[in-house]
């Protein structure tokens, strides 16, 4: 768990941390892999990964619209909208 | 001799068939009794539409007669989402968010009458054991104001422990239903998963997730799920079986009692589950003891699934469309990482990073997939026992209540792993998707402890019946906190 992967991972998961915070978060990261490698010392050769706990598969609807999206009512709780679109930072200058 | 603030729900119906009190009174004393608490449980109180609601319900009563849950008051935990009514997560990043609609378990209780008083307090997105996690503050136990009530769902357990609501709604996504009601000295269920709908409680690991009664009987448990149980073609995941049955009670049941749970347990919570075992002899089951040998693995392959699927249910919250969004980003990644920075809690960012890490190019097969791998030997070892048991029970818990700040640390020095291991006893049976519940049966230093039953998949009657003549024949669940 070295600095390099820290920044690769929040880069990955989109957050930033403070110095001090960033420090803690490595030491508790150590803790929690050191738990999970728990898991390595199990012999799962030949077992299929389990995705679902039911082995349930995606059903499928019939292909018809049945819901509107009502763009107004969805927007209320957008922190800025304008004329209906989202407002983000300038992305081409 | 009974406290009329720990009615039941069926002293409840009771009450309101008779006349002797009404909607729109219960609602009231109920409120009343959650504006003086100083337990923390609740994140928002709906008074006037509870109390419209209530003057709805007497209405009705009056025109109909009581059927249902018409006329009960209750909670729902902060995870589903109510229609312009706020719903946090008790998260900074939806502190101010109102959802445009309702989950399918806030509709339906409010079909079958439910009288809605507020939304309850839990760890933020439901992460955590102890309900110190929270944006609002932690919740105190009832039992002893020192104390955790466990969570996530620690606001709803304190709630109906305290006598401020009856029953509340709760999800169980490791143990957020069961370990807190131990803790509390109430009952919770955590059904099969995909028995109850997910759509509108708000993600944190999609294939573990699964919403749930708490009450203070298993009585009652049965008739919420009955009005929070079915097919919703809104949830995909959403079973579609028929509604759980209430079959004759049967004696000669096979209890199994897996040998690998009784580590770490403190002995004089062994003690109250073996006479918990007991009991179901004298009530003409058989116990009998089985292995379950890949339960050492469990606690690591859940942290790796219900990590893994957090990161990516989180990454919605990008200050774009709802949620917390930062001041002034100097551009749009700027935008998303200081609107999440500041929006999640350290439990939150640590869950995030774990499940990053374990989805990453070079861990994925390492870590993702052979947890999946390890999930699949634990639920064989669950199907292996049922072959030849009827259910399995275990502690609920490996303690009781612990002190609040012995496991977190505001400053974060503490080691998270600690509280993890806290769910070791339920994050299998979450890994198995199957159903289980927690129920009183001992006290131990003015403590309540709780055991624990699983059930096959969709094995709930069984579940509930035997949780109820456990109920008959002792009074654990009767004892409630000096308050």
């Amino acid at each position: 768990m070295d600095a390099d992967l820290i920044d690769k991972l929040m880069r990955l998961a989109a957050l930033r941390l403070e110095a001090r915070e960033r420090e803690l978060l490595k030491d508790n990261l150590v803790k929690i892999v050191h738990l999970i490698d728990a898991m390595q010392s199990a012999d799962t050769d030949g077992v299929e990964p389990l995705d679902h706990p039911l082995d349930g598969v995606q059903p499928l609807r019939p292909d018809r619209v049945t819901e509107a999206i009502d763009r107004d009512r969805f927007q209320q709780v957008a922190p800025e909208v304008r004329d209906g679109l989202y407002l983000v930072p300038r992305v081409v200058e | 001799m009974t406290d009329a603030r720990f009615a039941t729900i069926a002293d409840i119906r009771t009450a309101l068939r008779s006349r002797t009190t009404s909607a729109v009174e219960l609602a009231r004393e109920h409120l009343d009794r959650i504006a003086r608490s100083e337990l923390n449980s609740f994140v928002t109180v709906c008074e006037d539409d509870a109390l419209a609601a209530a003057r709805e319900a007497d209405k009705q009563i009056a025109r109909e007669g009581q059927s249902g849950l018409l006329g009960v008051p209750i909670a729902h935990k902060d995870v589903f989402c109510t229609a312009g009514g706020r719903t946090t997560c008790a998260s900074r990043m939806l502190a101010e968010f109102v959802p445009p609609y309702d989950a399918t378990v806030v509709t339906k209780l409010r079909d079958s009458g439910a009288i809605m008083l507020g939304k309850t307090n839990m760890d933020e997105f439901a992460m955590g054991s102890s309900n110190e996690n929270s944006y609002f503050g932690p919740v105190s136990n009832p039992w002893d104001a020192t104390r955790v009530p466990g969570g996530s769902s620690g606001g709803s357990a304190a709630a109906v422990a305290a006598g401020l609501v009856p029953a509340a709604t709760a999800t169980d996504t490791g143990g957020s239903i069961r370990q807190p009601a131990a803790l509390c000295g109430i009952s919770g269920l955590k059904p099969t998963y995909g028995r109850v709908s997910r759509y509108g409680m708000v993600a944190f690991a999609s294939s573990l997730d699964q919403g749930g009664p708490m009450a203070r009987t298993a009585l009652d448990l049965r008739l919420l799920l009955r009005h929070m149980e079915g097919h919703d073609p809104l949830d995909s995941t959403s079973a579609d079986v028929g509604p759980t049955p209430r079959e004759a009670d049967r004696v000669g049941l096979r209890i199994g009692i897996p040998r690998e749970y009784g580590r770490d347990l403190d002995a004089r919570l062994g003690a109250t589950v073996d006479e918990a075992a007991a009991v179901f002899e004298g009530l003409g089951h058989e116990r009998v003891e089985i292995s379950l040998p890949h339960t050492a693995y469990a606690t690591a392959a859940y942290y790796v699934v219900a990590s893994a699927e957090a990161s990516t249910n989180l990454s919605r919250y990008d200050g774009v469309r709802y949620g917390h969004r930062t001041e002034s980003p100097a551009d749009l990644d700027d935008l998303y990482a200081r609107s999440r920075s500041e929006g999640f809690g350290a439990e939150v960012k640590r869950r995030i990073l774990t499940g990053t890490y374990a989805l990453s190019i070079g861990y994925y097969d390492a870590y993702y997939r052979k947890a999946q791998r390890l999930r699949r030997l634990v639920r064989r070892d669950f199907l292996d026992a049922f072959a030849a048991i009827d259910l399995i029970l275990t502690p609920s818990t490996p303690s009781t209540a612990f002190e609040k700040g012995a496991l977190v640390a505001p400053d974060e020095t503490k080691d998270p792993t600690v509280m993890y291991e806290q769910d070791v006893y339920t994050v299998p049976a979450s890994l198995a998707g199957l159903p289980a519940l927690s129920i009183p049966c001992g006290i131990v230093d003015c403590l309540p402890v709780g055991m624990q039953l699983i059930a096959p998949h969709f094995g709930e009657d069984r579940l509930l019946a035997l949780a109820e003549s456990f109920q008959r024949a002792t009074d654990w669940h009767r004892r409630t906190p000096a308050l």
